[in-house]
């Protein structure tokens, strides 16, 4: 009975589930409250038609909207070790990831696609924030490392789309590890002379956005997009003020000059393949077609990764706040000295559990409900189960010309 | 004066026992039998002490990790370097006085030494703003690291910080850009960087400065992705879970040792480096020292690649 309960059942839930999708879906935007069909959101990438509120999106939705045709390989990222630390917290994080792999269909936060963008030899790594808030762990991070390694392989642009709350707290130190471990993925696609691009969604703080989100030779964010590196309530609950309007939202770095570009989702595919060609085809003066000829016309594609998961569910984790702020008198330190009179005078009461800690705690971003409609019925009608034969892609090269993604 | 945490009332009040009895035997004529009974209560003190200290629970360490009296930047600079030569700014904005560098001799050898200083008093606290840096203090640690690498010196990082300053001012100026680049900068250089973990390590804002050849750590120090009562506020919803989240983060230097996310650790006086400063500096001096010659002879090629293999190492290897 245990068996059937713990392993047969979810299973067959997940399947369940599965078959009882409708057909007409519907998606509320979070930002102007309309009810929108999903199928016409998914084909404007997810981007609200009403009133231009860009919204999450998984990694696979997201990869169609920027290779060719929408057709790429997903790389195999080497094995981690599940739960290094044997965390639990109200829950034990094994059945957090679970839970979430059942819900996303993805193994872990970052999916890394292979192919081609306008023709040009590209490798996207892409975080899902749905997938414990895009948290950075170990997967996370061999997955980017991944990413450096087949776009040296490939001799292809490295682009990074993130969404993040930060590092993945039930991976302890190791998360954090993954700093200094994806800046070196950076610097081995640096190395190899290969473009790497960081586009940045909506949200993208903490650890990611402390290493491998920074460091781009060149800084995309969509519009709207949080960006920063401590949550605006561990901010606001630190200065105890309120926060300006339109703090740490991509509009707002691009003015303070820490981006390139804010670059509305639309726009994105055909910039990035603008970009690439004019960091990579130097002079065109020597082709015909301008910007396939640095491609290779017939890249070697990996062989595409099997999802084993027969997981299926995603729960939305809060997401880390990365600092605390002490208060300065506040030493948790209890001063016992002897009087004249030699006697001993008690500690007074300072319990450590009274350091007054102003850090924020909710989750980085406001609109944690995206969509109102069954989270994983919508992931299940834009990604039917994976079956890898299906996803192996067939490399085409392009005329060069920029495409739209919804064209 | 002595300062007591509060897992530490047991030894507090053997200890002022002690300090009474001695008073009592200062206004009389010495008993004898005072001076055996504060024998015997100070080896019972001291057995105590060995038995609390050997035993520490990850929260009790985190306190340890920052007493006010454990020795920070500038009483290891003080202490361990000659010529002591610091340099301010980051040629773009300000001095961070959270983060302190500068050149000078380590047991002889010219370093380049940095790190947070989290000042001794509250007027150093604010001062120093807790060892918290801001994007400046991360640029100016950048700056020094790359001067270093031009003149072949090593680089010494004492880590000590809650984490980077989370605020308007420093998010404005690209406090993440910041921490990022300084990571890098320590990835980058072909001299070797020998990072310490004196207190504690608070998350991107420690790793910022110990993405090092040789990360070492205090006994009692803690080095963590956040601390534990961020932690607690997030996934057990309740700042005063802290100790579970200690426990559950594995931010000890014996459990980092494990997890070879750090190469050594340095061992603290009995009762906590605050305990017996002295020894305590020396011990992370020597180790340090120690550190630098594992280098000797090494091309700034073999440098940057045993750095890197070693991060690239790291979770690969010996977990299970
Ligand atoms: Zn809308």
């Amino acid at each position: 009975m245990n068996w059937l309960t713990n392993f047969v059942r979810p299973k067959i839930r997940a399947l369940v589930r599965r078959k009882e999708v409708p057909d007409k879906l519907w998606i509320k935007c979070s930002d102007c409250g309309q009810m929108l069909h999903h199928k016409a959101v998914a084909e404007a990438n997810f981007v609200c038609p009403e009133c231009d509120h860009h919204m999450r999106l998984g990694a696979r939705d997201r990869f169609k909207g920027l290779f060719d045709d929408g057709v790429f390989a997903e790389l195999a990222v080497p094995a981690v070790p599940a739960d290094p630390l044997k965390f639990r917290d109200s829950k034990r994080y094994v059945d957090r990831l679970k839970d979430t792999r059942a819900k996303t269909g993805q193994d872990d936060a970052v999916v890394v696609g292979r192919g081609r963008m306008g023709g040009h030899a590209a490798v996207v790594a892409c975080q899902t924030f749905e997938f414990l808030g895009g948290s950075m762990g170990m997967a996370a991070g061999e997955a980017v490392i991944a990413a450096a390694r087949a776009a040296i392989e490939d001799d292809a642009a490295l682009i990074v789309v993130t969404a993040a709350g930060g590092a993945r707290m039930q991976e302890g130190i190791l998360s954090l590890m993954q700093m200094p471990r994806t800046t070196i993925a950076v610097q081995m696609a640096r190395e190899a002379g290969l473009p790497y691009i960081v586009v940045l969604t909506d949200p993208t703080t903490g650890g990611v956005t402390a290493s491998y989100a920074m460091l781009g030779d060149i800084t995309i964010a969509e519009p709207g997009a949080l960006i920063g590196f401590a949550g605006p309530r561990v901010i606001e609950s630190t200065i105890r003020e309120q926060l300006p309007d339109g703090f740490q939202r991509a509009e707002y770095l691009l003015e303070h000059g820490m981006i390139d570009m804010v670059v509305h989702r639309h726009e994105l595919r055909e910039t990035l393949v603008r970009i690439v060609g004019l960091l990579r085809n130097r002079d065109t003066r020597m082709s015909e077609v301008p910007d396939i000829e640095a491609a290779d016309p017939e890249p070697v594609l990996p062989e595409p990764e099997i999802v084993e998961d027969d997981a299926v569910a995603v729960e939305a984790i809060p997401v880390e706040s990365d600092v605390e702020a002490p208060d300065p008198e506040d030493d948790t330190v209890v001063e016992v000295t002897a009087t004249d009179e030699g006697e001993a005078v008690d500690p007074p009461e300072a319990e450590p559990d009274d350091i007054e800690v102003p850090v924020a705690v909710e989750p980085v971003s406001g609109d944690e409900t995206e969509v109102e409609v069954e989270p994983e019925a919508v992931v299940d009608e834009e990604t039917p189960p994976v079956d890898p034969e299906l996803e192996i892609p067939e490399p085409v090269a392009e005329d060069g010309a920029p495409k739209r993604p919804d064209a | 004066m002595r300062s007591y945490l509060e897992f530490e009332r047991p030894i507090a009040e053997l200890e002022n026992k002690i300090l009474e009895l001695r008073q009592l035997d200062g206004d009389g004529d010495g008993q004898v039998d005072i001076e055996e009974e504060v024998q015997r209560l100070q080896s019972k003190a001291h057995q105590l002490l060995n038995e609390t200290y050997g035993e520490l629970s990850p929260w009790q360490k985190t306190q340890v990790a920052r007493h006010p009296h454990r020795p920070h930047f500038t009483d290891y600079v003080e202490a361990l370097i000659e010529a002591f030569t610091p340099l301010a700014g980051d040629r773009a904005f300000a001095d961070d006085k959270a983060m302190i560098g500068g050149i000078g001799r380590l047991k002889g050898r010219s370093v380049m030494i940095l790190g947070q200083e989290k000042g001794a008093d509250t007027e150093g606290r604010v001062k120093h703003n807790f060892g918290m840096a801001r994007p400046e203090g991360y640029r100016k640690a950048i700056r020094l690291i790359r001067l270093a690498d031009r003149f072949g010196l090593p680089v010494v990082t004492l880590v000590d910080t809650p984490g980077a300053y989370p605020g308007v001012s420093a998010e404005e100026r690209g406090q993440a850009e910041a921490i990022a680049r300084s990571t890098e900068a320590c990835l980058d250089v072909g001299v070797p960087i020998i990072s310490c973990i004196v207190g504690e390590g608070g998350s991107g804002g420690a790793v910022a400065l110990a993405s090092g050849n040789k990360v070492l750590m205090l006994e009692h120090a803690i080095y963590s992705v956040i601390m534990p009562e961020g932690c607690a506020s997030i996934l057990w919803r309740s700042a005063e879970k802290a100790q579970e989240a200690a426990d559950a983060l594995k931010l000890t230097a014996g459990h980092l040792l494990e997890l070879k996310v750090i190469d050594a650790i340095v061992p603290e006086p009995v009762g906590g480096a605050h305990r017996d400063r002295d020894r305590a500096i020396s011990a992370v001096g020597a180790a340090i020292d120690a550190a630098i010659d594992d280098f000797a002879g090494q091309t700034a090629d073999e440098i940057r690649r045993h750095r890197r293999d070693k991060f690239l190492e790291i979770g690969r290897v010996g977990l299970a």
